[in-house]
């Protein structure tokens, strides 16, 4: 269960004001895409759910509570670059999270587990490891993987936490047109089967379209040319999309279940 | 014809060219000190290579008259564990005050400008402060390589742990990270093959430190040795120490490397 509320929100910096008066209710397990210009307060609007930017004034509701104002394991994150851990192999980045939240004293101390729950925890991340087609580089490490691979390991890194909300910051933004169709099946098939919202940034308009279940459009709705910065962005078309909805039937089919 | 730039040696011609200037500088040697030998049998800067060599065989081999002592390995071992100890604790500062400076923002604001001052003291000037606090021993030298190295490689470290990337430490606290988690299974780890290659590039200062110590106040060691021959315009000791404290700096070069690429692969990999 995750709704997110948004109540009058401002985010300014100084004279800056980069959102003005936004206002949203998203449901439990929306996709939502939001596109529009750069320096529309996309990322910022993004930032403020992961917790790492706070609101200059208005509310921001996850389930009718304040967002903490720290990242933590209620909400994933992938980010365009530089999200997966170069020093550890590709199982050992995908095991890193239940090996944080592991309960006993290793997992605390160390930050790893040990013994049937290492066991236990390296069957679930070969599930997903096959599940996202990663199973065979299980050992090689960030860098020797494709840019595609990369944000494949990124996104079943923060999936296999089970968030209650997912932020995608242009995920998609830089790999090859050819993957992304791939990309696209993973993503939806993994919102599918766990009950998570999904927020993601693109450039991509169409993108946004044959993802989303509702798409946000961010741009600024006064414009004062003697002063640019006057004036913040708000959400100027909120656009629900009956496709990819979860019991949709005109989005993309699943070609395999996934975990 | 290729240009300049795109010419490549071959392995074996690589191998080669990087002997050449070593065989250059000896035969300028043995050129130099045949012309001054020829004029002056006496000459005391540029000795034959028979006088090295007897030299070398009575310092490495035979046991000094006086103190029954093999002079060459006790100097090496003297200077070893001066540097091996310093080092060793350098390393550890180093890496836990540079990681708590670079990952807790509260840490950096209280320390990185103290650092920083505490980097440009001379470590020469304060020598004299170690003698008279310390004594003349062993405490000393090590603590004048200590201050000589540590600060620098504090700032270094606590630089490159500011350098990796914001969206790792965010990625890891919303996979549940606390910053305990964070500074040992993230930021440490990352941090380990940079303390290698900071204490690499350190290696040099380190030994300029105690050669110093060395010289002014001690009864064994390298430097103590070198500085003691001085007097006697013994070259043909001076000369061998010299070449020996380069490889022992070099084989420590060497074996840092050698540590690092063996157990941070990903490091290597990364620079690809």
């Amino acid at each position: 269960m995750a709704a997110v509320t948004v109540k009058r929100l401002w985010k300014e910096y100084g004279a800056q004001v980069v959102l003005e008066n936004l206002n949203l209710t998203i449901a439990d397990h929306e996709f939502v895409t939001i596109v529009g210009a750069s320096g529309c307060g996309k990322t910022t609007f993004l930032r403020m759910l992961l917790g790492i930017e706070q609101p200059t004034r208005g509310e921001l509701l996850i389930d009718g509570q304040p967002v903490s104002p720290e990242p933590n394991q209620d909400r994933g994150v992938v980010f365009q670059r530089y999200s997966l851990f170069p020093h550890l192999s590709v199982l050992n980045n995908l095991l890193l999270g239940l090996e944080l939240q592991g309960a006993p004293l290793s997992s605390k101390l160390l930050g790893k587990l040990f013994g049937a729950k290492r066991r236990a925890a390296i069957d679930k991340a070969h599930e997903l490891l096959n599940a996202i087609g990663l199973y065979t580089a299980r050992n090689k490490y960030p860098s020797q993987l494709s840019g595609g691979m990369q944000q494949r390991l990124s996104i079943a890194q923060s999936v296999i936490c089970e968030p209650k909300i997912l932020l995608l910051d242009e995920p998609f933004g830089a790999l090859d047109p050819g993957i992304t169709a791939d990309m696209h099946e993973l993503i939806l098939n993994l919102w599918r089967s766990r009950r998570m919202t999904i927020f993601m940034i693109t450039h991509d308009v169409q993108e946004s379209f044959k993802l989303g279940t509702r798409l946000l459009v961010f741009d600024k709705l006064r414009h004062d040319p003697q002063s640019p910065e006057a004036y913040g962005a708000s959400v100027t078309y909120d656009i629900p999309l009956k496709h990819g909805h979860p019991h949709g039937d005109n989005g993309p089919a699943p070609s395999r279940k996934l975990a | 014809m290729p240009r300049l730039i795109n010419l490549h040696p071959r392995r074996s011609s690589a191998l080669a060219l990087s002997a050449l200037p070593f065989i250059l500088l000896a035969l300028a040697y043995l050129f130099g000190s045949h012309l001054r030998l020829a004029e002056n049998p006496d000459d005391k800067l540029l000795p034959a290579l028979g006088d090295l060599y007897d030299t070398i065989k009575q310092y490495a081999f035979d046991e000094d008259l006086r103190s029954g002592a093999v002079l060459l390995w006790l100097d090496t071992f003297a200077s070893l564990k001066r540097i091996g100890i310093a080092l060793g604790i350098s390393a550890v500062t180093a890496l836990v005050v540079g990681l708590a400076i670079g990952i807790v923002p509260l840490l950096r604001a209280t320390f990185g400008t103290f650092i920083t001052v505490i980097s440009m003291i001379p470590p020469l000037a304060v020598l004299p402060i170690l003698f008279i606090v310390m004594g003349l021993d062993e405490l000393s030298k090590v603590t004048l390589i200590i201050i000589g190295i540590t600060p620098v490689m504090i700032r270094d470290l606590a630089q490159r742990c500011a350098e990796l990337p914001a969206e790792q430490l965010i990625k890891a606290q919303t996979l549940g990270a606390n910053s305990w988690q964070l500074v040992v299974r993230v930021v440490l780890p990352q941090l380990l093959p940079r303390l290698l290659g900071s204490l690499r590039l350190q290696l040099c200062s380190a030994w300029l430190f105690l050669i110093s110590a060395e010289a002014i106040a001690s009864t064994e060691g390298l430097g103590y040795r070198i500085f003691l021959v001085r007097r006697y315009l013994a070259m043909d000791v001076i000369l061998p120490y010299v070449v020996w404290i380069t490889l022992l700096a070099f084989a420590m070069d060497w074996l840092l490397r050698l540590i690092s690429r063996r157990a941070f692969p990903w490091a290597e990999t990364e620079k690809r």
